[in-house]
């Protein structure tokens, strides 16, 4: 879906990479979260982070489209900044309308979906095509119902939010934000709040957009899909990145000792 | 107790099917429809038989100009002062939900201050502005003098009360349109930032619509408060409702008549508004009933229950 260019930002980073992060510290009041992060995240890759609850993985992915300022280190998407402004040698950060049009080329799927209940599923995904940019509102439906069946729901136009099932609440989430046609879609345990019996659906859904090339950060706890799906496994812990590399390799034989009594407590 | 441990041992010999199954009855809630029917009767005999209501009066006064021009007053300061004190309230809200302790510190203050005293206070505080400011100037450095007026030609009756009421009911339009606002779950301000909306847009597309669920009701009653609040401002001699009745009954001594005639549109109005709420209720919730029912239905569904209710007791 998103061909890899080729050419270097004036940062000298190829942008075939699309998430870069590096030295990422982030803290609250005297706790501090994360403890200098780096990443790397190629274009059309998918990764998946994985850790303890606490381990700052979910903090992590919120820096990267600055729902989350960070305190130190330099987070790039696609080459630019997200909430900042470079000029010498200091980020000046943004004010919001203009991280807002940064942020929309980069999607997320939240754990708690996060539909707008007071509209109908196609309101849902049209309002920030027609709204943010600007685009008509015949083609921005005609796009969503595409996506709609794309996620198996397209019978489910005219329904509230809430007469839907969490899974079927977060195919829609997802194809909310495939509809801005973003860069990069973050997600954020995107099925830690469903029923068991719902993962399942949630989880074919991203597995298709991984074989149509888009690029995805995937926090989960689901180690099955990350094994199957993920081109780079990450672990964390205590704001840190212990461990990353090939799932398989990953999880057949962690290096760290912390990967391994993590794994065998999950798997 | 006795009658349950018989049956232990039986239990098996017992067909349900036979059973019958008899609800609780209430004896002495048909006493008390009585007496309320018999009170009922009584204020109705009363009001009719009774010379001095004066219905001839009432019905003679009900449509003059003077009542009607009062009528037209009070509804002209209720919409007025209620389309001010939603903007001042929203904005106060907005200022109190700042995380700028130089925002949401004044604007507190000034809830604190205009809700915590009377409107009455406040009207004539206003009324009676010329003691205390003698005359609104803009005066600017080095230029001088640009516009000057004596505040009695400003702070007309009408103005006194409009500005007063807006003020008074900016204070509690600021707390009911806060709590609106911090009923919205974050992860909708979250999501409509993902998605590139700007503050304001998430503000009026995703916030709003929901935060109204929870501020139209309690708007509903204020704009009712209001609504009657306004008969106040008869006291700083604006012609209102209520002050055209007693410049009438001052002169014809038809004092009850004419207050009837005031509560009649009162209550005229009232009822208009409720049901104007009843459908500014449904828009905001049309999420939640797939299939939305009609205000008769409403009202004739409720009053069926009730009677089924009664029918069993």
């Amino acid at each position: 879906m998103t061909a890899p260019r080729t050419h270097h930002s004036r940062f000298g980073i190829a942008s075939t990479t699309m998430v870069h992060a590096k030295g990422i510290r982030k803290s609250y009041g005297h706790l501090e979260v994360l403890k200098g992060v780096d990443l790397t995240v190629p274009s059309g890759s998918v990764a998946c982070i994985i850790g303890p609850s606490g381990s700052g993985k979910s903090t992590f992915l919120r820096c990267i489209n600055h729902l989350e300022e960070i305190n130190a280190g330099l987070m790039l998407v696609d080459g630019d900044f997200v909430g900042y402004r470079l000029e010498g040698n200091k980020l000046y950060e943004l004010p919001p309308s203009a991280i807002c049009q940064r942020r929309a080329e980069i999607g997320m799927v939240f754990q708690q979906f996060n539909l707008f209940p007071h509209m109908t599923v196609l309101e849902n995904l049209i309002e920030a095509p027609v709204r943010v940019k600007r685009e008509p509102v015949a083609q921005a439906t005609a796009k969503a119902i595409d996506l709609l069946q794309r996620v198996g729901l397209a019978e489910k136009r005219d329904s509230y939010p809430r007469q839907l099932s969490g899974g079927q609440q977060q195919r829609v989430a997802i194809a909310r934000a495939l509809a801005m046609n973003p860069k990069v879609l973050l997600f954020d345990e995107p099925t830690s709040a469903l029923d068991p019996e719902l993962v399942g659906e949630v989880l074919e859904v991203m597995k298709s957009l991984a074989r149509e090339g888009i690029t995805m950060v995937v926090v989960t706890h689901e180690i099955g899909f990350a094994r199957e799906v993920a081109d780079q496994l990450v672990f964390m812990d205590g704001g840190v990145v212990v461990e990353s590399g090939n799932p398989r390799e990953m999880i057949a034989n962690p290096q760290s000792p912390r990967t391994r009594e993590f794994l065998a407590r999950v798997l | 107790m006795t009658g349950n441990q018989s049956i232990r041992g039986s239990v098996d010999k017992i067909d349900p099917d036979q059973l019958t199954i008899v609800p609780l009855r209430h004896p002495w809630r048909w006493v008390a429809v009585a007496l309320v029917l018999v009170s009922v009767a009584a204020m109705i005999r009363s009001a009719i038989s009774n010379p001095e209501f004066q219905w001839p009066i009432v019905a003679q006064y009900l449509f003059n100009p003077l009542i009607l021009d009062g009528l037209w007053k009070t509804l002209l300061i209720t919409v007025v002062v209620m389309i001010l004190a939603t903007l001042g309230g929203t904005f106060a809200a907005l200022m109190m939900l700042s995380p700028s302790k130089l925002l949401s510190v004044p604007a507190a203050v000034f809830v604190w201050f205009f809700r915590g005293t009377p409107a009455l206070v406040q009207l004539i505080i206003w009324y009676n502005l010329s003691i205390v400011v003698k005359d609104f100037t803009l005066w600017l450095p080095g230029i001088g003098t640009l516009y000057s007026v004596s505040t009695n030609d400003i702070m007309t009756p009408l103005v006194s009360a409009i500005v007063a009421l807006s003020l008074h009911e900016s204070g509690y339009m600021a707390e009911i349109v806060r709590s609106g606002l911090r009923s919205v779950n974050k992860g909708q301000y979250e999501a409509s930032a993902c998605l590139g909306m700007k503050p304001s847009l998430a503000l009026r597309r995703i916030v709003l619509p929901q935060a109204m669920r929870i501020i139209i009701p309690p708007t509903g009653n204020e704009t009712i408060n209001l609504l009657k609040t306004t008969s106040l401002v008869s006291i700083i001699a604006v012609g209102d409702l209520l002050y055209s009745a007693q410049s009438i009954y001052a002169r014809t001594f038809e004092t009850i008549p004419l207050l009837l005639v005031v509560s009649f549109w009162y209550l005229a109005v009232v009822s208009i508004m409720s049901v104007g709420q009843f459908y500014l209720e449904r828009h905001f919730s049309r999420d939640e009933h797939r299939n939305n029912i009609g205000l008769t239905k409403a009202i004739l569904g409720n009053l069926a229950k009730i009677g089924r209710k009664e029918a069993l007791a």
